[in-house]
């Protein structure tokens, strides 16, 4: 059996959930006659009052455009805006502000890399290494890339409990190689990779390796240090904080050599008609006005997280999954989707003979908000052979009373047809 | 057999009945599926699907003593009670009337909240659909 399925560890470090939830606006309210039950945090998570009250001030009393006004509004936003760059250096352990880069989301600091790392460094023939289970996100930048450039894709296979296949992972490296973009956690099953094991191993055969932590941002410790991957990406909206945001974090040598991605304003030195000279990092890759009152106020989210610790947030969350686990085997027709070794509080599932979006749709009506479909890992759904998933993934505010009623639900809906 | 008005009355009383509980009315519609007839293997094919629905629903039609008869079908259990519904109300009627069809009851009964608003969307398809082909029927004819 795997860790996560082990009874619930009896050191495990408690926090305070009753009290979390007061901090969740959201979360009191009844959607369709009954409590709400939140578990669709992979896709997005809900945001602490702390969170809203930043948003709230930074409109009331600082909005300002940053780094270039001469008065004093301007000085108070550009300034917090930088703290959350200082906040995001020490979250990650990166070894500089000036390596921390604001973005969209995950999304976009993934095409951000395609289009200027690939510029740079991706030539005809070279390759591309990515895995079986990425998101949409993790696989078109990079199929556009290669169709660019006339690289070559390749797909590193996994195991059907949803493990990264590692002996297959070290056949497909080679000095061709020049980059390995790979999900930390599963967004779909869950599967924590072994990602350390991994960068080493490209990193023996020169290749640059970037780390997709969307989904493990919020839930497990990431030190870019100690993991020394190239890149780094990650969406606040998350991990409690605002949508919108991204960060892209990325080693000095390799963005200082990268063009610029896209031109405007804040990420220039000079202009002239004949040539412009480009500003320093982290302003060369991030032109135009950005996203200011939500970078700022994902500060608030960062201290949350801070406040907890990931390990004791993690640590709740696997009880909740192991919780559920538990619970749900026991349920006729009920089929698991990923069962790794180690995994964030993912449950993605099948119930026999029903369509998931049927499952969704039935829990919705009980108030309990999960997601169904291919979440955005169409070719991992393919591997699998099914058209989708019910996911019902944990955050820090959920509780074993929640996942009781989604039990209570499961029961029924499955009694249906099995 | 009764017009289309009086089974669209029907279907209200039988919600109505049912109350505001969202979950019971959505396993009373996947049961409604349940009941769809057979739909023919050969013809679950690329070119039955409507566009425009979140599931997959084929529809075929078949045209007999002038009037049109829909059989459908839909990898989905709540999607095949929505389409069972409009089959109830839209099946075995002449063209004109498919054509001049006010599908009141869905409002009525409060479909959009039951379902939300992305499955309203996969609805308002089907339902485009079923006039579309009564009038390619009628044009037909007409001709
Ligand atoms: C693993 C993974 N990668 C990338 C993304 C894309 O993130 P975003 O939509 O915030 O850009 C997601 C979000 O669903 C994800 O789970």
């Amino acid at each position: 059996m795997s860790d996560w399925v082990e009874v619930i560890d009896k050191n495990r470090k408690e926090i305070d959930v009753k009290q979390i939830r007061k901090d969740f606006p959201v979360l009191h309210q009844e959607v369709n006659g009954k409590p709400l039950a939140y578990f669709d945090n992979a896709a997005t998570t809900q945001k602490p009052a702390q969170v809203i009250a930043a948003l709230e001030h930074y409109y009331k009393k600082d909005n300002s455009n940053i780094h270039r006004g001469a008065h004093t509004l301007a000085s108070r936003a550009t300034e917090n805006f930088e703290n959350t760059r200082s906040s995001v250096k020490e979250f990650i352990n990166a070894p500089s502000r000036e390596e921390v880069i604001f973005t969209k989301g995950t999304t976009e600091a993934i095409n951000l890399v395609a289009s200027s790392f690939g510029e740079r460094y991706i030539h005809e023939g070279d390759e591309i290494i990515i895995s079986t289970m990425e998101h949409h996100s993790n696989i078109v930048p990079w199929q556009l890339l290669c169709e660019r450039r006339k690289a070559i894709l390749k797909v590193i296979p996994i195991f059907k409990n949803g493990e990264m296949d590692l002996e297959a992972y070290k056949k497909l490296l080679s000095s061709k190689t020049k980059l390995v973009s790979v999900v930390h956690a599963s967004n779909a099953l869950g599967t924590v990779n072994p990602i350390r094991e991994m960068i080493d191993l490209a990193h023996n055969f020169g290749a640059r390796f970037l780390v997709d932590g969307a989904q493990s941002a919020a839930h497990l410790p990431v030190d870019v240090q100690a993991l020394d991957c190239d890149f780094l990406v990650f969406s606040a909206h998350k991990m409690y904080g605002p949508t919108g945001v991204g960060v892209l974090y990325g080693k000095r040598s390799l963005l200082e050599e990268m063009p610029p991605y896209q031109g405007g304003g804040e990420m220039i030195s000079e202009v002239r008609f004949e040539k412009t000279s480009f500003n320093e990092l982290p302003y060369k890759f991030e032109a135009g006005t950005p996203n200011i009152a939500d970078v700022v106020a994902f500060d608030q989210a960062i201290s949350y997280i801070n406040r907890y610790g990931k390990d004791k947030i993690h640590s709740h969350e696997s009880a909740l999954l192991a919780y559920a686990f538990q619970k749900c085997v026991s349920i006729r027709g009920f089929e698991p989707i990923g069962t790794a070794n180690e995994k964030v509080s993912v449950l993605s599932f099948n119930l026999k003979n029903i369509h998931p979006f049927d499952v969704g749709m039935m829990l919705d009506a009980s108030g309990i908000a999960v997601r169904t479909g291919h979440h955005c890992t169409q070719p991992l759904m393919n591997w699998y052979g099914i058209e989708g998933t019910v996911r019902a993934s944990f955050a820090v505010y959920n509780t074993t009373e929640e996942i009781d009623r989604l039990y209570e639900s499961l029961v029924r809906i499955s009694k249906r047809k099995n | 057999m009764e017009d289309i008005n009086t089974v669209q009355d029907e279907i209200i009383d039988e919600f109505g009945i049912l109350g505001d509980d969202k979950e019971s009315t959505i396993f009373y519609i996947m049961e409604l599926g349940e009941q769809l007839a057979d739909f023919p293997e050969e013809e679950r094919k690329e070119d039955n699907i409507i566009k425009g629905c979140q599931s997959k629903v084929w529809l075929i039609t078949s045209y007999q003593d002038g009037k049109i008869q829909f059989l459908a079908d839909s990898n989905t259990a709540i999607t095949k009670g929505l389409i069972s519904l409009l089959i109830r109300v839209l099946s075995d009627r002449t063209a004109r009337e498919i054509i001049d069809a006010d599908l009141y009851f869905i409002k009525e009964i409060g479909m959009g909240n039951i379902i939300g608003s992305q499955r309203s969307n996969g609805l308002a398809a089907m339902i485009k659909q079923m006039k579309l082909f009564a009038l390619a029927y009628q044009s037909k004819i007409d001709a």
